[in-house]
């Protein structure tokens, strides 16, 4: 019953995947949406039961299917695990996926490829499942490259445009870096271990097993590597902005709240391996503050409404990365949860928003929405507080939990997380400000058809919204119920700070840093009334920034372009000269033959003179010399 | 037949065969007429024929004059086979001169 | 009924294709060869029931050659992938039309004949003369029918054809040697034969630059790309879909037993030079403008990485390096065939001349997709397995091989979908572009099958072949105590 009820599970998605892969063409396309969206829904229905399962036996569900890969020191299984961890992950995938399939319904009525939209997004449904229930290294692995494959599908949806299509494949490659990473860090595992199964590995360190230290720490760096590139972090995540082609109710549940975060469980989940390798974990820590740091200072001029979302969704994982490098998987959970809420519902206002505008992503010519748009106005402006971190929306206590964890352990990290809280305050109150404030300033036809989005696409953002809003109390400052639920799957227990004065304060710094940024955004764009510049007149270090520090323009020059020289040597001197070297072999044949070729004169006369002298020679050598 | 032999001994037999295979040889080697050259391989033969049957005479052993017979009436086909060919060539080339022969080169 | 019958029905096919003339040759043609795999598939199936299937008959008294045919897991195994994909690859050409399309058949047919007999010998001068034979056939079909001007499609299949044959001449030095050295051909006697470490290193040598030039390794490649770009695709298939495997499966089964401790001493040469061709192939992949040498520049990666894993001399690479065989057996054939469905349609090969397909053609697209997923080793798909236990062996031996042999993870998915991009999508093609027809999907839905469910359940294969490599590995560590 488990079992099936688990496979049920896993398999809904896939199953809606094939019927639409298939069959959706000939179906409607409320049909097809509503087949995709129950499929979702029903994962999250045996998700919830599992979870209300656990919650009360707290032993976790296994499910062990076949033997799937045989080495000479370790057997890979198809197996499952529903534990706390997996359980909670799988919550949010399929509960915020059931949400987002749901809007997609309305948002996609109008493509013709509508089927297909929803067998990928069914499809990657199926991988994140896949991913996040799976009980060793290699199953996580399929999920893990099943989730980038729908990202490329899905980013490139639209197909016939050559840049989304670009952006697709970047996002394919950046992440297939991460993977190679990925799968080095299991080799390393796998050697040490011999096995890859979490529980295994667990219980043989418990057991005493001796490890090498050094090559696990290789391992985990490796690992982190891994979710370098699927998490967007520093140096592989210049392809989540660009993975904004795709359609926005993608960007948000792949590229905002589920994909993006699958390198943060595995972090998670491997907890206890990275315990005993500090050196990786500091360096995580310091990846993701100068993540979130660089990511934040690159969104504040972005005038892509998606394009903001996106560095704030890096700047955020950045964030949260410095939880996990701090030992705190506990609260890296708990903004992953909260950021899905907050960021989904971001990225689905900004979908009602552009979808109102008939496909305008530019924020200079938004504005003034806030009259046409109350339900959305309303839920974004909810979420954008969460983000910014005020009390007592949701993203105020993860934040500031974790920015608490960083001020105890490692001061200067703290300071690169406060900045990047002020800075996300501000971008995200300029984004808001910009878009629903003031006039509209897009063309008249647009102002005439702008709408408030139906309710298929505003009830995800309401609910999603009641979710920014309320969705701190799981972690309350002094009685968090997550710590405690999460507590049977850390190695550690969770830190407890003691709310003293330092906390306090530390909170007031918190909130005091978000009102300068949402004050300056205010002063900025309201009380004076600016409006971003055409992209001719920006110049200085917003020029920079506007172009993200060049990044992708370096890595064109330092590693692009030199691999396209080395292909250009290769074809045009190498591969000449080896084959060059075999023709010239033969030809050296063909000359030698051609000397030959001139002793064969014709002439008896001297064929018989050297008959003759071979036969004295001969006959010479055998008399005389011998 | 003794007193012969050992009258003039079997060095000499040596000698003048060797003397015959030589001009044979050179004659070979340096005429250009087809038919010369045929008589100079016929003259080698001999010189070796009389080889044969001195040293046959020499081991009182008839066997190689047996053979110096077989050797005999296979030079006579020898010679009918290419003196038929001597004639042929004659005739495509008007001529037996080898230097104008040069068909075999390669 | 024993394997020689596989052998008697291809070649008994070979010559009635023949002679039922160029109507009937095809079909001719696909019930043999399909008879061969239901041969094939019933050996084994005797065979897994301990039935004797192998065939033993002692040809000549002196010198020692023995005709055997010998069924083992190995051995078994390749004879399937040949018997199932010569169907595929003849049902692939159904749609074009040959001239003299008796010979063309007949010629296929052939040569799975000398291939399977190449795979099952067990004497090795018959095992030579088999591995000659093949190169008859591909010969004439890459001359005959491939594309390009005459001139320029002879030059590169003489090429192709002196190169691999003056390689395998070193191999027949070799088993000259060996049969001084121990007055037997037979596979067994050779593999307990102690020979000196000079010796060995001689005939390792030997045999590698056999099975170099026609897996091929670098730098031995440069016949590759010309020749499966000129020939046409049922020849391109057989050439790296089955003829090269020839060549990996053959240092599996002669190479390394034989000459053990030379493996042993210049392994990390070697491995280093199959890498390199990893890195090599790929950057070189990105480069081209033809589809067909863009796929063969990627084959090439793909041999290396399989190659390296057969000469890491672990079980994990050993069996790696098999299922890698099978799996890109069967994707380079579908890969192939891709390129032969839109060159039919659009009368190219340049990448530049395609795109906007997808708009046109979404089956073909996503079958076209899959195969791609699959050369880049997608975990669910055949290739991963393979790759990964390769890979996983290569980390064994020194983990900087299989961080450099990982690179094709990065770079295969750089040309693959640089490629894939290139070909189908973007604006709808100008040239109209008729989604596959029933039979073409037929092959890609076979090869995809396979590929999926092995990818999935490896387990049949990774249980046939583990006890005979696991044999083939007492035999290399014999000089190791």
């Amino acid at each position: 019953m488990e079992t099936n009820l688990a496979l049920l599970l896993l398999f809904a998605p896939f199953a809606g995947f094939l019927i639409n892969i298939f069959f959706g063409k000939k179906l409607s396309k409320t049909l097809t949406g509503t087949l995709g969206t129950v499929a979702v829904a029903v994962s999250f229905a045996a998700t919830l039961y599992f979870f209300l399962q656990v919650l009360q036996t707290k032993t976790p569900v296994m499910v062990n299917l076949f033997e799937w890969l045989h080495l000479a020191n370790f057997t890979v299984n198809f197996s499952f695990q529903l534990d706390q961890l997996s359980l909670l992950w799988l919550m949010f995938v399929t509960g915020i996926g059931t949400l987002i399939h749901m809007y997609s319904i309305s948002y996609m009525h109008d493509d013709e490829n509508m089927h297909k939209f929803f067998a990928y997004l069914n499809l990657f449904v199926f991988f994140m499942i896949t991913l996040v229930m799976g009980s060793n290294l290699l199953i996580m692995f399929i999920g893990w490259e099943g989730v980038g494959l729908c990202s490329y599908l899905l980013i490139g949806f639209w197909y016939k445009n050559q840049e989304y299509n670009d952006a697709a494949k970047k996002a394919f490659i950046m992440n297939r870096i991460g993977d190679l990473g990925f799968l080095i860090g299991i080799f390393i595992l796998a050697y040490l271990f011999h096995t890859v199964e979490y529980d295994l590995m667990k219980a043989e360190l418990e057991n005493g097993w001796s490890v090498d230290k050094a090559w696990l720490g290789i391992a985990m760096l490796c690992l982190f590597i891994g979710a370098c590139g699927k998490s967007a972090q520093l140096p592989l995540y210049t392809w989540l902005p660009d993975a904004m082609a795709g359609p926005t109710p993608v960007s948000a549940l792949i590229h905002a709240a589920t994909m993006v975060t699958a390198g943060i469980f595995m972090i998670t989940r491997l907890n206890f391996l990275f315990n005993l390798t500090p050196d990786v974990l500091e360096i995580i820590a310091v990846v993701g503050a100068v993540t979130s740091l660089v990511a934040a200072s690159i969104g504040l001029v972005q005038n892509d409404i998606k394009k903001v979302l996106a560095y704030s969704t890096v700047s955020q994982l950045g964030l949260i990365f410095l939880a996990l490098g701090l030992g705190a998987y506990e609260i890296a959970v708990f903004h992953v949860i909260t950021h899905a809420f907050f960021k989904a519902c971001l990225f689905l206002g900004s979908g009602s928003v552009i979808h109102a505008l008939h496909g305008e992503q530019d924020m200079r010519n938004m504005g003034g929405l806030r009259k046409v748009m109350k339900i959305t106005f309303v839920t974004f402006l909810i979420s954008t507080l969460a983000i910014s971190g005020l009390p007592p929306f949701s993203g105020f206590f993860s934040k500031d939990e974790i920015l608490m964890t960083a001020f105890h352990h490692n001061k200067p990290l703290w300071v690169i997380g406060s900045l990047a809280s002020i800075m996300t305050a501000f971008y995200m109150f300029r984004l808001l400000y910009l878009t629903f404030y003031k006039d509209f300033r897009g063309t008249e036809e647009q102002k005439h058809h702008l709408h408030e989005s139906p309710t298929l696409i505003t009830f995800p953002l309401i609910v999603l919204a009641i979710l920014a809003l309320v969705g701190g109390a799981i972690s309350l400052p002094g009685m968090s119920w997550l710590n405690e639920y999460l507590a049977p799957v850390m190695a550690k227990p969770a830190e407890h700070h003691h709310l003293g004065n330092t906390e306090y304060m530390l909170m007031g710094i918190a909130v005091v840093g978000a009102l300068i940024g949402i004050g300056v955004a205010y002063a900025k764009y309201i009380k004076k009334g600016e409006v971003p510049p055409a992209d001719a007149q920006i110049t200085g270090v917003t020029n920079v920034l506007y172009n993200k520090y060049y990044v992708d323009e370096i890595y064109t020059a330092i590693i692009i372009k030199p691999i396209y020289a080395i292909g250009s040597f290769f074809k045009n001197v190498t591969e000449v000269a080896l084959s060059g070297f075999v023709f010239g072999l033969g030809r050296a044949a063909t000359l030698l033959g051609n000397q030959g070729k001139t002793v064969q004169n014709g002439s008896i006369g001297f064929y018989l003179l050297v008959f003759v002298l071979g036969v004295c020679s001969i006959l010479g050598y055998i008399f005389l010399v011998k | 037949m003794e007193n012969i032999l050992q009258q003039v001994g079997i060095d000499n037999y040596i000698y003048l065969s060797t003397l015959l295979f030589c001009v044979g040889i050179f004659g070979v080697l340096f005429r250009r007429n087809a038919i010369v050259m045929f008589m100079s391989i016929e003259i080698m033969l001999n010189a070796v024929n009389l080889l044969l049957v001195a040293f046959s005479t020499y081991h009182q052993d008839a066997a190689g004059q047996v053979f110096v017979f077989f050797s005999m009436a296979v030079a006579a086909a020898e010679v009918a086979v290419g003196l038929a060919i001597l004639v042929a060539v004659y005739r495509n080339h008007n001529g037996i001169d080898i230097d104008n022969l040069k068909k075999l080169k390669g | 009924m024993d394997v020689s019958f596989i052998l008697v029905i291809l070649l008994f096919g070979a010559a009635a294709t023949w002679f039922v003339g160029d109507k009937l040759a095809s079909k001719a043609a696909l019930i043999f060869s399909t008879a061969a795999l239901a041969a094939t598939l019933y050996v084994i199936y005797r065979y897994n029931q301990g039935a004797p299937v192998s065939f033993i008959y002692l040809w000549n008294q002196s010198p020692r050659i023995f005709l055997g045919f010998q069924a083992d897991g190995l051995s078994l195994t390749m004879t399937l992938l040949t018997t199932a994909l010569t169907p595929i690859i003849v049902f692939s050409s159904f749609g074009n039309l040959f001239p003299k399309t008796r010979a063309f058949y007949a010629l296929i047919l052939f040569m799975a004949f000398a291939m399977v007999g190449t795979f099952l010998s067990v004497d090795g001068l018959v095992y030579y003369v088999f591995w000659e034979l093949s190169l008859i056939p591909i010969y004439f079909i890459a001359l005959i029918w491939g594309s390009g001007t005459a001139e320029e499609r002879k030059k590169s299949v003489i090429k192709f054809f002196i190169y691999t044959f003056a390689g395998s001449l070193f191999m027949l030095v070799a088993f000259v040697y060996l049969y001084q050295r121990t007055g037997s051909f037979l596979n067994l006697h050779l593999y307990k034969a102690m020979l000196t470490s000079t010796e060995q290193t001689w005939i390792f040598a030997a045999f590698f630059l056999a099975y170099a030039i026609k897996t091929p390794i670098i730098p031995f490649h440069t016949w590759q790309a010309n020749v499966y770009q000129k020939a046409p695709t049922a020849g391109t298939m057989l050439l790296s879909g089955i003829m090269l495997k020839m060549a990996l499966f053959s240092i599996i089964r002669w190479q390394l037993p034989i000459t053990p401790w030379a493996a042993n001493e210049y392994k990390y040469i070697v491995i280093g030079l199959c890498i390199a061709g990893v890195i090599y192939g790929s950057i070189l992949a990105l480069k081209q403008t033809d589809l067909k040498k863009l796929l063969a520049y990627s084959s090439l990666a793909h041999v290396g990485l399989i190659a390296a894993g057969a000469y890491t001399l672990t079980l994990d690479g050993l069996r790696g390096a098999f299922l890698q065989m099978i799996a890109h057996g069967f994707v380079v054939v579908g890969l192939f065939f891709a390129a032969e469905v839109i060159n039919r349609r659009f009368e190219t090969g340049e990448i530049s001349g395609m795109g906007g397909i997808r708009v046109q053609s979404p089956k073909f697209t996503s079958m076209f997709m899959i195969l791609v997923l699959a050369s880049v080793a997608l975990p669910g798909t055949f290739n991963f397995v393979g790759e990964f236990e390769v890979l996983y062996s290569l980390a064994q031996s020194n983990i900087w091989f299989a961080v450099i042999g990982g690179t094709t993870i990065i770079l295969g998915a750089f040309y693959m979908l640089r490629m894939f991009q290139q070909v189908m999508l973007g604006e709808k093609n100008e040239k109209f572009f008729a989604d596959v027809t029933v039979s073409e999907g037929a092959v890609f839905v076979i090869i995809l099958a396979v590929l999926l469910f092995f990818g999935l359940y490896p387990k049949p294969i990774t249980d046939f072949i583990t006890p005979e490599l696991e044999k083939v590995l007492v035999y290399i560590n014999r000089f190791n105590k």
